[in-house]
């Protein structure tokens, strides 16, 4: 087995006396889909922002391919390879979608005209290629997050983090944000994916770690998880039926 | 290419008129009005650079003017250094200062942002009005000595002053320009509209917003230093009154702050309407011409909030014809 | 005697500090409840300035008489000027806000100007006229007053805020507009209620400070700014912030004064407010 990309061992984060994050630890390999889940406010999006570097953790380390990032400002670590959404979609509103996406491109690309060519292949490859010069304000929810996503991929990262990016789409929209996902695993880009939306995350991750009130409750394959009984009881909910193995 | 033409042809069109002007309108009251004209523009598309297309609302740009201002003067008073290279010293000057003021102040937002710069502007208002070595409170007259070009002062028509403001707005909106469509422009708008998107991308917050406040502070400056020239008079008074400051900044918000040319048209509209309003009103010392001036910035603000640019800008045609109704309706 | 002259000097910039907080308190209070900065606020105070003015001046009455007549006249300016101006800019960007503002601002000292000269006048006489002394220090009563008027008024604002249904809403309002609404908030009224408050809060300074400062048109660009200061020190919205920030800056101010250079004493308040907010971008009490 090789070195993983992602390693976090014991990260915690505490707001003045509340601790959002206990002791969180768990490694990703290049090219893996990893599901992180819990319920409302169990510390998913810290966990997200400790790792995007939009606050140090208060403890713990975070290696990327065996260096330490954990404190490093989110441009740093943005261009060491790790792009992100936003829960609430963070798109810029008083530009096209294409200008979206790149200033997502610009991380590698500097001149315009190279950047827009880049912008322009992930727009296509997140099939947002179409809506490429409208107001990116004019796009629905579904779109925005989409193209939250595109501009992230056009960092070239090695690393995407999905915060909630299937929250609030229709069963087909989903469907669609599931294989978009999968094949951006293909290009060999690892996810770690925050999703509500069970039935987009379950079919597609490799792996799945679970928080609770902050801790790691539980860590494995999908199938396992959807019949723990420490999952089930803490998240899941008495009425949720696991899918067949 | 075919889309922008229209826009170009316009520009060519005012860049002529702009040219003809003063040789057409000989009278000294028309072409001081228009020398002011283009000096109020490029103040207001200097600012833009930074609370434009940056949306940090500096209301302290006058102690970068000051900064022209005094620096030239004061080389050109105490050295005898041509104003054209207190010109440039002046710009480095402020960019300097504006390395100084964003440094801490960088870290503010929105209102805060806007409160401290108001406080950087008065503070260094009130230093040079109590240092003695900075002509106090008395400021400067700057001395005739040598005219023509290399000494930047022109006694005998006011031309050379009308054609060097022209260069100056025009080389500053240049600047506007090659900055808008380099990759600054867009880490400068994606800043403004989303500073947290915009770090996730690997924008580096402080970076951007100081080469803004560098290119920002400097090119006021330069206007300082002109202004100067023109007047051959400076106190703190009239170049780092917070009044000043305001004023820059409504040009830009006027026209419409973030688009090319909205100061421009902003800095048209501000002082037509303030030199309308003194020749109508004014004179009679009661500010007739404050309260007509005063109540037209209330309408304008009320009724075309994105600027007098809004009015024009109608949105050009898409290259990519509209999406067709999505087929997954439910 | 240094320690006289040292306290005196102290206790007199306190004494300033206090009407700088009440004119701050409107401001802060408005800013808080719907994030506009009214840079016409220092004509509010000019406006009560005048009209304690013109009370004595007509009729011979003394600005301390006059004071409820004063507060309840910039009371309707407040609620006026939002009901026809502020109303309709309420959803615009930051940038057109300061520039209706800033309009306010110029039309209603030209407004001054023109109905009333630029002269400087004040208040001959006055009931407050005279001296206190206090422990071997010697106090100006109009400023003892002021103080004691400027403090009362802040208590009220606060308890107010603090006590009563509407002051609730006031603050429910500023703490989460949407919110607020749902509670069956009229947001409106609530900001028109700010602006009234606000309005009044410079009448009271204004009319208090009428008994020993002059009147005239520009008056209110001198407290403006050290309003700011104290708005942006103490927390955008906090009207306790304020208050303190007041004394801070009355303190700062005469010992900056009494110590360098008078010349000097706003760099020294402003040098504290950058200095501050580095530390704190959100001031001494706002809210993170």
């Amino acid at each position: 087995m090789s070195a993983p990309l992602l390693e976090v061992r014991g990260l915690t984060k505490r707001f003045g006396g509340l601790t959002a994050n206990e002791d969180v630890g768990f490694t990703l390999q290049a090219g893996e889909i990893m599901g992180l889940i819990g319920p409302n406010g169990a510390g998913k999006t810290t966990v997200f922002n400790s790792l995007a570097g939009f606050f140090p953790p208060t403890s713990g380390t975070i290696l990327l391919d065996g260096v330490a990032i954990e404190g490093l400002p989110p441009e740093a670590v943005a261009a060491r390879g790790v792009a992100r959404t936003f829960q609430i979609v963070r798109i810029f509103r008083s530009m096209t979608v294409l200008e979206n996406v790149m200033v997502g491109a610009m991380l590698r690309h500097r001149a315009v005209p190279k950047a827009a060519v880049v912008a322009r292949e992930a727009l296509d490859f997140t099939g947002l290629g179409r809506r490429a010069h409208d107001p990116a304000g004019q796009l629905t929810v579904a779109e925005q997050k989409r193209l939250e996503l595109t501009r992230a991929l056009a960092t070239g990262p090695r690393l995407l983090l999905l915060d909630e990016v299937m929250a609030g789409l229709t069963a087909s929209e989903v469907q669609e944000a599931v294989e978009l996902v999968k094949r951006i695993r293909d290009r060999g880009i690892a996810c770690v994916v925050v999703e509500h939306v069970m039935e987009g995350i379950m079919p597609i991750a490799d792996r799945m770690v679970v928080l609770e009130n902050g801790r790691k409750i539980a860590e494995g394959p999908p199938a396992a998880i959807a019949v723990d009984p420490v999952v089930i009881r803490a998240y899941l909910g008495e009425g949720y039926l696991a899918p067949g193995p | 290419m075919r889309r922008r033409s229209p826009a170009l042809a316009l520009s060519l069109a005012g860049l002529a008129a702009a040219v003809a002007f003063p040789l057409l309108a000989t009278k000294v009251t028309w072409q001081n009005a228009a020398i002011l004209m283009l000096m109020t523009a490029q103040l207001g598309v200097a600012w833009n650079i930074l609370g434009g297309y940056a949306g940090q609302v500096s209301l302290g740009h006058a102690a970068f003017f000051g900064a022209g201002a005094y620096v030239s003067t004061l080389l050109s008073v105490k050295l005898g250094v041509s104003p054209w290279l207190g010109m440039v010293a002046g710009a480095v000057a402020a960019g300097g200062l504006g390395v100084l003021v964003g440094t801490p102040c960088f870290r503010l937002k929105g209102h805060y942002f806007a409160m401290a710069t108001i406080a950087v502007g008065e503070i260094v208002q009130a230093v040079v009005n109590g240092s003695d070595a900075l002509g106090g409170a008395v400021g400067f007259n700057l001395p005739l000595g040598e005219t023509g070009f290399w000494g930047f002062v022109f006694n005998r028509s006011k031309l050379p002053y009308y054609y060097i403001a022209l260069g100056l707005l025009l080389a500053t909106v240049g600047v506007n320009w090659l900055v808008n469509r380099s990759h600054v422009g867009y880490y400068l708008r994606a800043i403004k509209d989303e500073p947290d998107a915009a770090r996730s991308l690997g924008v580096s917050l402080t970076r951007y917003k100081m080469i803004a406040m560098i290119l920002s502070a400097g090119l006021t400056a330069m206007g300082g230093t002109l202004y100067a020239q023109k007047e051959l008079f400076i106190d703190p008074g009239s170049t780092l009154s917070t009044s000043l400051s305001i004023k820059i900044a409504l040009v830009a918000i006027l026209g419409g702050a973030g688009t090319l040319w909205g100061p421009v048209l902003g800095a048209v509209v501000l002082t037509a309407i303030e030199e309308a309003t003194r020749i109508a009103f004014g004179g009679t010392g009661r500010g007739t011409d404050l309260v007509v001036y005063g109540a037209l910035l209330v309408v304008i603000a009320v009724f075309q909030p994105s600027g007098v640019m809004g009015l024009f800008t109608r949105r050009a045609p898409r290259a990519v014809p509209p999406p067709e109704p999505e087929a997954r309706f439910p | 005697m240094t320690v006289e002259l040292l306290l005196q000097t102290l206790l007199s910039g306190v004494l300033f500090g206090l009407v700088y907080a009440l004119v701050a308190i409107g401001l802060t209070l408005i800013f808080g409840v719907m994030d506009i900065v009214n840079f016409a606020h220092g004509e509010f105070l000019m406006f009560g300035m005048y009209a304690a003015f013109w009370g004595f001046a007509f009729w011979g009455l003394d600005p301390i008489v006059t004071l409820p007549l004063t507060t309840l006249l910039l009371f309707a300016v407040g609620v006026a000027v939002y009901r026809l101006v502020i109303r309709r800019i309420t959803d615009a960007p930051m940038l057109s806000q300061i520039f209706a503002t800033f309009g306010l601002m110029i039309f209603f000292r030209g407004l001054a100007q023109y109905l009333w000269k630029p002269d400087f006048r004040s208040v001959d006489h006055t009931i407050v006229a005279g001296k206190v002394a206090f422990a071997g220090l010697q106090f100006g009563l109009p400023q003892v007053v002021a103080a004691a008027g400027a403090v009362a008024t802040t208590a009220a604002v606060w308890a107010f805020l603090r006590f009563t249904r509407l002051g609730a809403a006031l603050e429910a309002t500023a703490a989460d507009k949407e919110a607020a609404a749902l509670m069956g908030i009229d947001a409106q009224k609530m900001f028109a209620l700010a602006w009234g408050i606000g309005a009044a809060c410079a009448g009271v300074a204004g009319a208090l400070l009428a008994t020993y400062y002059p009147v005239f048109p520009e008056v209110g660009s001198t407290f403006i700014l050290v309003a700011f200061v104290l708005v942006a020190l103490g927390g955008f919205g906090s009207v306790v912030g304020a208050f303190w920030a007041g004394i801070l800056v009355g303190i700062v101010e005469v010992m900056g004064g009494f110590l360098w250079d008078p010349a000097y004493k706003m760099v020294l308040v402003l040098s504290l407010y950058l200095v501050v907010v580095w530390f704190r971008p959100q001031g001494l009490m706002g809210k993170a």
